[in-house]
């Protein structure tokens, strides 16, 4: 048992940290805040050209799609380095995220060879930027319910309803839209996937403001918005097996997810008076900093093993729906155990108490979030019930019936 | 990167697994229960020192194989897995590892040949009532002990205690006791678990050794390997509780449908598989860490032990909820998981100690 690397290995990983530290900013807080979102977004798009120009913006994919050609080990190794630096704030890789992590492995698997040569390249250069159109105001963890038509024009399609949760659909160059070609047969089986250009006519995109003021979501309109056949990624019919690779990806990519490290946490115990001692000093605060590491530096150990088994041939699996549940519960906790640690003065916002306490507001508002987005916790248990530990699944009256026979 | 056991060590774990699922742990467990057995499992315990489980880490010279520290929680996972009646974690958990590594040439030799063999049962002592007002601390003075030890768990088996007591300026001191000698009364403490049996060990003035090198640090970081132990049995009983309840659940009926096809209990298996596989990963981080002498290790135990220790009070919970009235029968199993589950929770410190020594780990880091 050891956490060595292996010389190729070690050889990947100094090779990384030397590309890191010449073109990121190291990790710390609050510098996204100060920069406009044009701004940022023009940040990463050159930080992400750079990256891409490396390969190292899809390590494991081919080299003539621009991939690095690398081991799923290398592509670990890759993570485990960047979270040294401030990817996430400052490089703004939030922007990117949908297509390198969702969209982009869904062409990839399902798509043809001409839209893998037509799209990978651009989004792997910072070039365009992907959404991804699956939920809607009347289904989210119920997908296969969506009521979205595509319907036939000619050779190519018209697609016409209303999608949600749209995650940065307002800057979005293309969407990956799950829809509806037939309403007669049983809803699994009437499902279609199709890549929309978002930039064109009959495309409408409405921010949502969210609780903590932002709006990083939106909701999609879409009219009559023409799209042609070679768009479509898989069968007429076959959109749910494309939409089931989608989510597969976005549960192992999610555990990258911490809101709040256990350092944070115990930084501020130490630093803040409770009850006239230090928080730290309080049995309560000591259980819940325990847990909070046990939990946060868990899903560290959990990516060991897993880069192990990825090193003895096994492949990412279904079990991976654990981490996002760990580390989105975690990450609400830990906002709670902070402001409870400052009392009443923890009422007042971040705005007031400065920028640490901005951060822990942010995860405050966040977490819950997180804990819906890509598979609620109840959808990841089901998961984990039905793909690991093997149980029937829920008795269902939707399988066989047509959909628009579905009442409701 | 290899955070994993290796294939030599795994073949060792499927041996022990055939050997412990035919020699029956639970239903051994249940004669200790049903008072048809007394102490522990003679025959699992033979059938382990075949295997070499006692032997592991003790140098060859000792009699021993000279293994390491993981093959020691791999025995720990499996044996935890069938429950079995055993005094593996008092005998070479805390008393052989405590000779093996603090102990003289003399206190190697006269006592590990028989714990490697299995002859000789050994047991460790640290808790005392601390119920009673004016109650004494256990002292070593000129040789000699003196102090009651409650509970000592398998004392009424062993031949050898490690005792920890505090010498004549009162400091910590680690002793060796020969429990055979005059000068020791043993009674029968009964436990919550009867598969996991205690004496009240009275000393007065029975012959005592100190260890060459028993100070406070020692029980410290011996508390630590124990710990790491316990957490691997505590993790192998959690995967059996799952298991249990898993196949209830996909067996039993209601509502015209298999129970185990309810979200509701579904949820519960689920919660149960992500304790057990987050424990699992701090049981494998506290065996990298004693098992390389790591800095980390007072870190990794108090994880290891506190993840292991959520993960079976849950598992073994929730297994008799899932089972409904049966659960809670004495016909069943259930209670086997309930009542090992909340010893192991206690034994070498609850949780409370536990998250103590974690964040004082952590601050120190």
């Amino acid at each position: 048992m050891d956490f060595d690397d292996s010389p190729e290995e070690a050889e990947f990983r100094a090779e990384v940290r030397a590309w890191l530290q010449q073109h990121a900013e190291p990790r710390k807080s609050g510098h996204a805040a100060q920069l406009d979102p044009q701004a940022r977004l023009e940040r990463a798009k050159r930080f992400l050209a750079a990256k891409g120009a490396q390969g190292y913006s899809a390590i494991t994919w081919p080299k003539e799609l621009g991939g690095l050609g690398g081991t799923e080990i290398q592509h670990l190794i890759f993570l485990q380095e960047q979270t040294q630096f401030d990817i996430d704030t400052l490089h703004g890789s939030d922007f990117f995220a949908v297509g390198l992590e969702l969209c982009g492995g869904t062409i990839m698997r399902c798509g043809t060879e001409e839209q893998r040569r037509r799209f990978i390249a651009p989004l792997l250069r910072g070039e365009e930027i992907w959404c991804q159109l699956f939920s809607e105001p009347a289904c989210g963890s119920d997908l296969a319910a969506v009521r979205t038509r595509a319907v036939r024009d000619g050779a190519d399609w018209r697609v016409t309803g209303q999608k949600v949760w749209t995650t940065g659909g307002h800057y979005s160059d293309y969407g990956l839209a799950l829809t509806r070609t037939d309403p007669a047969v049983p809803k699994h089986q009437g499902l279609t996937m199709f890549i929309i250009e978002m930039k064109q006519p009959g495309v409408e995109v409405r921010p949502i403001r969210q609780m903590s003021g932002e709006a990083e979501f939106n909701e999609v309109f879409l009219d009559n918005v023409r799209v042609l056949d070679s768009f479509r990624v898989g069968a007429v019919g076959g959109g749910w097996k494309v939409a089931l690779t989608t989510l597969g990806q976005e549960r192992s990519t999610a555990a990258a997810l911490s809101f709040i490290d256990w350092q944070q946490l115990l930084a501020l115990a130490q630093s803040t008076t409770m009850n006239g001692q230090p928080a730290i000093a309080d049995g309560r605060i000591r259980e819940r900093l325990a847990e909070c590491w046990l939990n946060n530096f868990g899903v560290r150990l959990v990516s060991y093993r897993n880069q192990t088994a990825l090193s003895h041939g096994a492949v990412p699996g279904p079990q991976e729906s654990m981490a996002k549940l760990i580390i989105t519960q975690q990450g609400q906790r830990s906002a709670i155990t902070a402001l409870d640690m400052l009392g009443t003065l923890g009422s007042l916002s971040g705005a007031t108490l400065g920028e640490q306490w901005s951060q822990i507001e942010h995860a405050w508002y966040w977490s819950p979030a997180f804990r819906i987005a890509g598979g609620t916790d109840e959808i990841l248990r089901n998961i984990l019930a039905e793909r690991v530990l093997g149980l029937p699944p829920e008795t269902r009256v939707d399988r066989e019936v047509p959909f628009n026979r579905l009442s409701a | 990167m290899n955070f994993d056991f290796s294939p030599e060590q795994e073949q060792f774990r499927d041996q022990l697994r055939r050997m412990l699922e035919r020699a029956d742990g639970r239903g051994q467990g249940r004669r200790i229960l049903e008072k048809q057995a007394e102490h522990y499992s003679s025959s699992i315990w033979q059938g382990l020192a075949e295997l070499g489980v006692q032997a592991a880490a003790i140098p060859e010279k000792h009699a021993g194989l000279g293994l390491g520290p993981l093959e020691l929680c791999v025995a720990a996972e499996e044996i935890g897995r069938v429950l079995a009646p055993i005094p593996f974690l008092s005998s070479i958990g805390l008393c052989a590892e405590a000779i093996r590594l603090f102990g003289s040439a003399q206190q190697q030799s006269t006592w590990l040949p028989g714990l490697a063999a299995g002859s000789t049962i050994g047991t460790w002592g640290f808790a005392e009532n601390n119920l009673t007002a004016g109650a004494s601390e256990t002292r070593l003075t000129s040789g000699r002990l003196f102090g009651t030890k409650v509970p000592v768990f398998d004392g009424m088996a062993a031949a050898v205690m490690l005792v920890v007591a505090k010498d004549e300026r009162g400091a910590p001191v680690c002793a060796l006791c020969d429990l055979t000698q005059p000068g020791v009364t043993r009674l029968p403490a009964e436990t919550l678990d009867p598969t996991r049996p205690a004496a009240l060990i009275r000393f007065e003035g029975a012959p005592a050794e100190a260890l060459a090198r028993g100070d406070d640090a020692a029980w410290q970081r011996l508390r630590q390997r124990a710990a790491v132990l316990l957490a691997f049995e505590q993790l192998g009983s959690a995967e059996a509780a799952l298991e249990m309840a898993r196949t209830y659940a996909l067996d039993r009926s209601a509502f015209g449908r298999k129970i185990g096809s309810f979200q509701a209990i579904k949820h519960k298996l689920a919660d149960m598989y992500v304790k057990i596989e987050l424990a699992r990963c701090h049981c494998y981080y506290g065996a990298w860490a004693i098992s390389t002498d790591a800095p980390e290790t007072p870190l990794a135990a108090a994880g290891a032990r506190c993840s292991a220790t959520d993960a079976l009070d849950y598992a073994a919970q929730e297994n008799i909820q899932i089972h409904g009235g049966i659960g809670v029968t004495w016909e069943s199993d259930c209670q086997l998981f309930y009542r090992r589950a909340r010893l192991n929770a206690l034994m070498l410190g609850s949780r409370y100690e536990w998250q103590d020594r974690l964040i004082a780990a952590l601050q120190r880091q």
